[in-house]
């Protein structure tokens, strides 16, 4: 990752990850940022504004990080980031104090004023934990404050206090261990540490022994060999129908009273377009005329005298359609149940459980939750590789989620062209698809002699997602889509359409159609969905509804279309991330992938 | 008598005595608070060479088998 330098912020958030860190700084800066429950969701950081006691405040929210040895790309971005702080709050877990205060002593030691904020006070009330947080803030020199960023509990106290906080006076703690706890080459004593966190813990903390709530229950249950596989498989076969059956309600679904049968009203968005849009659209057709190139560019074709959403391609009608009509609702119904997953502290559990699985094929469990928001879209999951140890680790991930996990913009235009032909259709381009994510993961492991690293992952308590983050997190992500994509969306549909005007499609087909007939046994026009791909994969995979295509080929079309270069956005997320050596290595890797798969779907279909 | 992590019975409790093994995988291990004198539960191994995991200050971790087998407890009677 190329980076500039650390941005210079007055509060700089700084704490271990999954400590609510993201959630805090939301709720001082009003900035949505993206928060889940497991380690590792901010890769970066964010930047925000604070108004408190009349004066403007530059927050910054930092990575999670363990430590400021520089061993891993988080400490090293957070140790720059406080170079360049003003002050700082490290925001703590109160109910895992013993396992935050060592990082919270590393920072009092970097001379910076600091407030220490107990952050899930209200967890750790359920727990029967109470901290001392006056004896807290005596010992360790600095002002401790108890907070629950969730519901805002002591968020003004804590923006009062950073405000007026001044550099810790002759740092007492930091002195001291500066004279114990480091040894002569400056590098920490961690037996000396862990032993002053003992002391503090023990002065300043009272557990009340309680009964085993049903959450803890639940987690113990869930990672139990047996029961936690069997949780596994039903959750992720309930969060894949729940996200089907969302979208196809949000589409095409009647909402019916009950008694009633004739009063079944249409919802959806596909009654909306054919009911309400397509005759407007009818009328403005007439208006301008069918064969002036105003009508070619708004409405496209018709299609037996009619409006055909997906077969037109004008602006208005494919256009609007594809975006509006068919991927938004499926954008909400997968990023719905993602954030559930996210927000309840599933996520990592499900890694724990393929881990064994994954590690035959190379990679380790935790790669699974950058695969799973690729399946989203493709740039934050490959951003979040991030999270992944080793160089090796990231490329194999990233590689994999360009090339063989479809996103949910292009799966709804999938779900929608492939499923109208049969479920079995459909069954074969995943099944596909899934096939060749294996094997190019088994066929890296074996090109490659990495040293992969094993598991070692904390699994955050299971909590109740807020209606507050989720619907903030679906808003993000949606609101995200129609900025970047409906721009791309329009832009294609015009560009194709001017295209086709002066035929450079019928010249660039004849030159692609030895590949494209004779081996991958493909009409010469599917040149065009390919190219169309590599700007906007919904629009593309839309190009194939007019070419009258068998379904084996419209399988083949769907297989090759997901794996032939990632999108634009993708394309420059995976050369940010792999950088140009490795991003062109993961781009010789895909076109031989799609070469022999579009191959091989010819001969065995 | 001392004995590797992973050979814990499943909800047996041992005092971490020593970790082998290289400086950053004991970094790593420490972070999570897997650190000389602290407490663990071992509390399940999964199928397949899959990860334990243990709880540990009231966390639970997940530890891949060949790290687990690194770490050296002392087993905690009752």
């Amino acid at each position: 990752m190329t980076r500039a330098a650390a941005t210079a912020s007055d509060v700089l958030l700084v704490g271990q990850p999954n400590v609510g860190k993201s959630v805090l700084f939301s709720r001082m800066t009003g900035v949505r940022t993206m928060a889940s429950n497991y380690p590792g969701t901010t890769v970066s950081y964010a930047v925000g504004k604070m108004r408190a006691a009349d004066h403007n405040f530059v927050v910054v929210d930092a990575p999670g990080t363990y430590s400021l040895e520089p061993l891993d790309e988080a400490a090293r971005v957070t140790t720059e980031l406080i170079g360049n702080a003003d002050r700082i709050i490290n925001v703590v877990d109160s109910t895992r104090l013993e396992r935050h205060l060592p990082l919270t002593l590393e920072l009092i030691a970097a001379g910076k004023p600091i407030v220490v904020a107990l952050n899930m006070s209200d967890e750790a009330k359920h727990q029967g934990i109470t901290i001392d947080a006056g004896q807290l803030s005596q010992d360790l020199g600095v002002p401790v404050l108890p907070i629950t960023a969730r519901s805002g509990e002591g968020v003004r106290a804590l923006t009062a206090a950073i405000c007026a906080v001044e550099r810790p006076p002759e740092c007492p703690p930091p002195a001291e261990l500066n004279a114990e706890g480091r040894a002569h080459d400056g590098s920490l004593n961690h037996s000396e540490i862990w032993r002053r966190v003992g002391k503090l813990v023990e002065r300043a903390q009272t557990i009340v022994h309680h009964h085993h709530s049903l959450g803890e229950r639940l987690e113990e249950l869930s990672i139990h060999p047996v029961w936690g596989s069997a949780i596994a498989v039903l959750v992720v076969a309930a969060s894949f129908s729940l996200v089907r059956m969302l979208g196809e309600f949000l589409i095409g679904g009647t909402v019916g009273i009950v008694g009633t049968p004739w009063a079944e009203i249409p919802f959806g968005t596909e009654h909306a377009f054919n009911g309400l849009v397509a005759p407007l659209l009818l009328r403005l057709s007439g208006a301008l005329g069918p064969e002036t190139f105003l009508h070619r560019l708004l409405i496209g074709s018709l299609v037996d005298g009619g409006i055909d959403f997906e077969q037109s391609f004008g602006i208005l009608t494919s256009g609007l359609y594809i975006p509006i009509g068919v991927v938004f609702p499926y954008l909400i119904s997968f990023y719905l149940v993602l954030s559930l997953l996210e927000d309840t502290g599933y996520l990592p559990r499900l890694a724990v459980f393929l881990d064994s699985v994954m590690h035959r094929l190379g990679l380790h469990g935790y790669a699974i939750i950058p695969t799973l928001l690729g399946l989203g879209c493709n740039v934050p999951g490959i951003m979040a590789t991030r999270v992944l140890e080793t160089p090796r680790q990231r490329f194999i991930t990233a590689t994999l989620i360009s090339i063989a996990v479809p996103c949910a913009a292009l799966q709804a235009m999938i779900v929608g062209i492939v499923g109208s032909r049969s479920v079995g259709a459909l069954a074969v381009v995943y099944g596909t698809l899934a096939v060749v994510w294996v094997l190019i993961s088994l066929i890296l492991r074996f090109v490659s002699h990495d040293f992969r690293p094993e598991l070692l992952v904390e699994i955050p308590p299971y909590r109740l997602p807020t209606l507050r983050g989720i619907t903030s997190k679906l808003w993000m992500r949606v609101s995200g889509f129609f900025r970047e994509a409906l721009p791309i969306v329009i832009g294609a549909v015009v560009v194709v359409n001017l295209l086709y005007q002066a035929d450079v499609f019928e010249r660039l087909a004849a030159l692609t159609e030895p590949v494209l007939s004779r081996l991958w046994g493909m009409p010469k026009e599917a040149i065009l969905p390919l190219l169309v791909g590599i700007v906007r994969k919904d629009i593309a995979m839309g190009l194939f509804a007019p070419l009258q295509l068998t379904t084996k080929q419209l399988i083949t079309g769907a297989v090759l279309l997901s794996m032939f270069f990632p999108c634009m956005a993708g394309l420059v997320v995976l050369f940010r991330e792999l950088r140009l050596r490795n991003g062109l290595a993961s781009l010789g890797i895909m076109l031989a992938a799609v070469f022999v798969v579009g191959i091989a779907l010819n001969v065995v279909l | 008598m001392q004995k590797p992590l992973i050979d814990l019975a499943q909800g047996e409790d041992g005092v971490i005595a020593a970790i082998s093994g290289g400086r950053g995988m004991q970094h790593r291990l420490r972070r999570l608070g897997l650190a000389e004198g602290q407490t663990v539960r071992k509390l399940s191994a999964l199928a397949m060479g899959g990860p334990i995991v243990v709880r540990v200050n009231r966390t639970q971790v997940a530890i891949g088998r060949g790290m687990a087998r690194r770490v050296l407890v002392e087993p905690v009677a009752g």
